[in-house]
């Protein structure tokens, strides 16, 4: 990816399998997802509900809810293996090294607590200050992530601010310790449109400020769009497509972003219909054999059935299907007729 | 469409609804708190002609939820009138003269997971509107019937004996969908109905709706906060405000040539997906609580063009361009139309 | 998943269902399910099951009085497993007999506090406001008396208005109505609060947009939506209508001792008590412990399965 400058990426995915066991056996909710994060860089990891992006960064951040599990592949942070840590080492890289930002800033802070003392502990716990200078420090942080009368702000509680201006102050809480790498996770879901241009430009205006990589997961292409430098589009645990931004915005290579693109309304044409896919992303109980996305694809092959396709060049993008292969995808066949 | 003679298929009239949300009496007395009122929706004059989509637009908390519980009558209205193809929904007349207008007009709901009622066969589920109103004589009329509106919204009939949550959301909005065209509506009312979906699926859902519309002519009340869906499938656009409408135009017109400074800055907030680097400028400032809503015109606080007159004087709607502006600014001839355009993505 | 139609469906549909799971892999469940179904079965299945049919009169013969249990004592007589009472009636047929009086009783009772509680809940949350207030009220007030003193206050009033044998014949309802009474509170509360989160879902709003009466809403959408809480409490109440009814009837204003419960049969053995002939009291004891120990596992059971954050 773009490991070919000299610069060793600051976050390295390789091979990462997250496994569901349950009592109809194990799904695999995560299958074999390979990528790497560039210092200052800003990732975005787009895909439906389901496509198993947010357990990715789950995994990467060591909150993966039991029983789920990682089994296998590993994750280096700055060269190191964090994979594999025990929780108590997990809980100090994270805040100090990586930050995370939840869809619902609700649930990030505790309500017993102000706001001022949230971050004060925070920062005290990975950075090595005294109370006042915490404080001092906790101040400055509001004021950069533009919360007006920040002195006064500093002692309430969560339920006193609105919904943007939570999010503001988990976004804070994530900087708290100049972490390397910020994991947000649907930050601006729950938010109203006007806010959600708010905290964009925000996490924008932060990250090249501070150098900070950011792995922005989102299911709203429009986010990513303005947002990210590269994008992995997953479908069904297994990334389908990754590069720059703009490539796969407006020369998509899988038939699955060709698909994903063409259902967003578009505001420059007014068309009678939107393209779409038919169908919906298979459950995990029931991904079918070869490409995951093959009962819903216009282009597929007899290959696309039976050989799973990895990621290969196309373009300037890579992309796990077949039509980029030299052996193409096989002799052509239908698409199924599922229920459109 | 909304100058065709003068006869709307709906029309709603200095429509209001506040609801009390005051502690009970008890605890006000102790605590000396006075009543609390949300202006939910605090007069709209909407008219929406046969067969086109009329989309309502604006922020959570702007009121556009409780404007499509009012027109299908979940919430009886504070103030003002509903009037549909004639009839004032509130005027007294018999059962059945009422069952007869509430057929006529169905919802769909936002939440897929929450409109189905989870121990109900979709069979039965989709029969109840055609039992309810007893449009169905016979047991084998009834399962042709239910059959053929699984096949509507391309389910198959085989789905029908399946529980809503062997579905996906996607196809438990089209469950939905069939149970509102049970009973054989002109008008839809649809309350986000695709917001809770991705966007493959939205896709789906809004083709089939635009199917639906063309082959039963039917009306929509459309309600989303999505710029683009509503862009896409509106005939006409309300954007509303703090529980008032601040502008009507044809959906062309409000995205080329926005009045209102709300409308501007709502379509600045639309992700710029074609990368044409056009800048979006988010808006200083958030929705203020109903509870205690600016005086005058409620967006004031927030505009960028808001003078002495806009603090204290409510605009009132003024005829422009084929639709309506509630601004002092454009009114006055302070604020030019403003002119956009957007690049075809290839 | 493919949709079967009839039993077969269901019989497919139960045997997959997380609850079954649940269920089959919690041994001490099992067990108790087992044990329940097997007490209840011997007690419904006593008028063929048991070797004397103890309240007959004329069957009884008071030479076989105060027979101690034959396993035990070689004074027993292998006719009486269990022994005999002073009156010769065969300890375990009575406790077999007892404990159908005993279940009947704890059922019949869990059905009125059933039908009361869902009703006024279901009146209370879906209608709100003064209706709403003044059942909750009454609730409050009833939660303030204690079972027992419900029970013993309906009593006191039953009997001083009829004649003591037409009590007997009627005390079996008696006492029935006076557990079922103090029981409904806890159904009411659960109703009207899983009523109050239902009504407000989209499912209920879509019924009243088709114009259905509140009535048929509340029996066709919301009752079947509330039924989880319900069936939990209902099996927890089993077990403590018919602690209750023994404790009633221990204290001598429950069933009659021609009629004789669980309950009554601990009250007559306990009399006899001092004097060494032990197994009249403790094998009907023994018996309402193993039935409520089973019927309260199986109810915290299903509390656990039935709610999903504990799963």
């Amino acid at each position: 990816m773009a490991t070919e400058s000299n610069n060793p990426p600051l976050l390295d995915v390789r091979n990462l399998r997250v496994e569901f066991p349950t009592r109809r056996g194990t799904l695999v909710a995560v299958d074999d997802v390979s990528f790497d994060i560039a210092p200052g860089e800003v990732l975005g990891v787009v895909g439906e509900s389901g496509a198993g992006k947010s357990l990715t960064g789950n995994a990467i951040i060591g909150l993966l809810e039991p029983p789920g599990r990682i089994a296998g592949g590993e994750i280096h942070l700055e060269g190191r293996r964090i994979d594999n840590l025990p929780y108590e080492e997990m809980r100090k890289i994270r805040g100090a090294r990586i930050g995370a930002i939840f869809q619902d800033p609700l649930t990030s802070l505790n309500p017993l607590y102000s706001v001022g003392r949230q971050l004060v502990e925070t920062i005290r716990t990975h950075l090595p200050l005294s109370a006042g200078e915490a404080r001092t420090r906790a101040l400055d942080l509001l004021k950069e992530v533009g919360i007006p009368g920040a002195e006064s702000r500093l002692d309430h509680y969560p339920h006193q601010f609105s919904g943007g201006m939570r999010q503001r102050v988990v976004i804070a809480l994530a900087l708290c310790a100049g972490p390397r790498l910020i994991v947000a996770d649907e930050p601006t879901t729950a938010l109203d449109v006007s806010i959600q241009a708010q905290i964009i430009a925000l996490l924008k205006r932060l990250c090249r400020e501070h150098g900070t990589a950011v792995m922005l997961v989102t299911h709203d292409m429009g986010v990513i769009a303005e947002t990210a430098d590269r994008v992995a589009v997953m479908y069904a645990g297994r990334i389908a497509e990754i590069g720059p931004v703009r490539d796969v915005v407006k020369h998509a290579r899988h038939p699955y972003t060709k698909g994903l693109m063409g259902s967003i309304p578009n505001l420059g044409v007014r068309t009678e219909r939107l393209t779409q896919i038919d169908g919906a992303m298979p459950r995990l109980t029931e991904i079918p054999a070869g490409c995951a996305f093959n009962p819903r694809c216009a282009e597929r092959g007899s290959r696309c059935l039976v050989e799973r396709p990895d990621l290969m060049p196309a373009g300037a993008d890579k992309a796990a299907c077949w039509l980029h292969d030299r052996g193409g995808v096989g002799r052509p066949l239908a698409k199924e007729t599922i229920d459109a | 469409m909304p100058d065709g003679g003068g006869a709307q298929f709906v029309r709603l009239a200095g429509l209001k609804r506040y609801f009390d949300v005051s502690a009970p009496w008890l605890v006000r007395k102790i605590e000396g708190r006075p009543r609390q009122i949300v202006q939910a929706v605090d007069g709209i004059d909407i008219e929406i002609a046969k067969g086109e989509t009329f989309s309502l637009v604006g922020e959570s908390g702007c009121g556009k939820s409780t404007v499509a519980r009012l027109v299908v009558g979940l919430y009886p209205p504070t103030a003002g009138t509903i009037e549909f193809d004639g009839n004032d929904m509130a005027g007294r007349r018999s059962r059945s003269d009422m069952a007869a207008l509430r057929r006529r007009m169905q919802m769909i709901f936002q939440d897929p997971y929450a409109s189905l009622n989870p121990r109900w066969r979709v069979f039965d589920i989709i029969a109840e509107p055609i039992r309810a109103f007893g449009l169905s004589t016979d047991k084998a009329d009834l399962q042709k019937r239910v059959e053929d509106l699984l096949r509507q919204v391309k389910l198959t009939p085989a789905d029908g004996r399946k529980y809503p949550h062997e579905f996906s959301g996607g196809q438990r909005q089209r469950v939905s969908i069939a149970r509102a065209l049970a009973s054989q509506p002109e008008f839809l009312v649809c309350d986000e109905p695709t917001s809770a979906l991705d966007v493959s699926v939205q896709a789906q859902i809004l083709n089939l709706m635009v199917d639906l519309q063309r082959r039963f002519g039917l009306t929509y009340l459309f309600i989303s906060h999505n710029l683009a869906v509503v862009y896409h499938i509106s005939t006409r656009v309300g954007v509303m405000y703090l529980g008032r409408l601040v502008e009507v135009a044809p959906t062309e017109t409000l995205f080329t040539r926005p009045k209102h400074p709300y409308t501007r800055m709502l379509l600045d907030t639309i992700p710029d997906l074609d990368m044409t680097g056009r800048q979006r400028s988010p808006v200083a400032g958030e929705v203020p609580s109903p509870l205690n809503p600016p005086s005058g015109c409620t967006f004031h606080p927030r505009c960028p063009f808001a003078n002495d007159r806009c603090k204290i004087e409510r605009p009132k709607a003024l005829s422009i361009e084929g639709g309506t502006v509630a601004c002092h600014a454009i009114a006055e001839g302070r604020l030019a139309v403003e002119e956009r355009s957007y690049a075809a993505n290839s | 998943m493919a949709a079967r139609s009839g039993f077969s469906g269901w019989l497919h549909r139960a045997s997959d269902s997380d609850v079954w799971w649940s269920f089959k892999s919690s041994p001490m469940t099992v067990t108790a399910a087992v044990a329940t179904v097997l007490i209840v079965a011997i007690a419904f299945l006593s008028p063929v099951l048991a070797p004397h049919t103890p309240f007959d009169p004329a069957t009884l013969n008071l030479i076989d009085g105060l027979k101690p249990p034959a396993m035990l004592s070689s004074d027993g007589d292998w006719t009486f497993p269990l022994g005999t009472d002073d009156q010769g009636r065969d300890v375990l047929s009575s406790i077999m007999y007892g404990t159908r009086l005993s279940l009947a009783v704890g059922f019949a009772s869990v059905v009125v506090a059933m039908v009361l509680g869902i009703g006024l809940g279901l009146v209370s949350g879906y209608f709100g406001g003064t209706i709403d207030a003044v059942i909750m009220r009454i609730a409050d007030v009833q939660l303030t008396f204690p079972a027992i003193l419900v029970a013993l206050l309906i009593d006191g009033i039953v009997r001083s208005t009829i004649s003591v044998q037409r009590h007997d014949e009627i005390a079996l309802f008696v006492i029935v109505g006076a557990i079922g009474l103090s029981f409904w509170v806890q159904y009411a509360r659960t109703v009207r609060g899983s009523v109050m989160v239902e009504k407000n879902k989209e499912y209920v709003q879509a019924a009243r947009v088709i114009g259905l009466s509140p009535l048929l809403i509340m029996v066709r959408h919301v009752l079947p939506n509330v039924t989880g809480p319900v069936l939990v409490i209902a099996t927890i109440n089993l077990g403590l209508a018919i602690i209750t009814e023994a404790t009633l009837s221990f204290l001598g204003v429950g069933l009659p001792p021609t009629e004789p419960s669980l309950g009554t049969l601990i009250r007559l053995g306990n009399e006899v008590l001092q004097s060494g002939d032990w197994w009249i009291t403790v094998f009907p004891g023994a018996t309402l412990a193993a039935l409520v120990l089973a019927v309260n596992l199986l109810g915290d059971w299903l509390r656990d399965a039935l709610n999903p954050k504990l799963r």
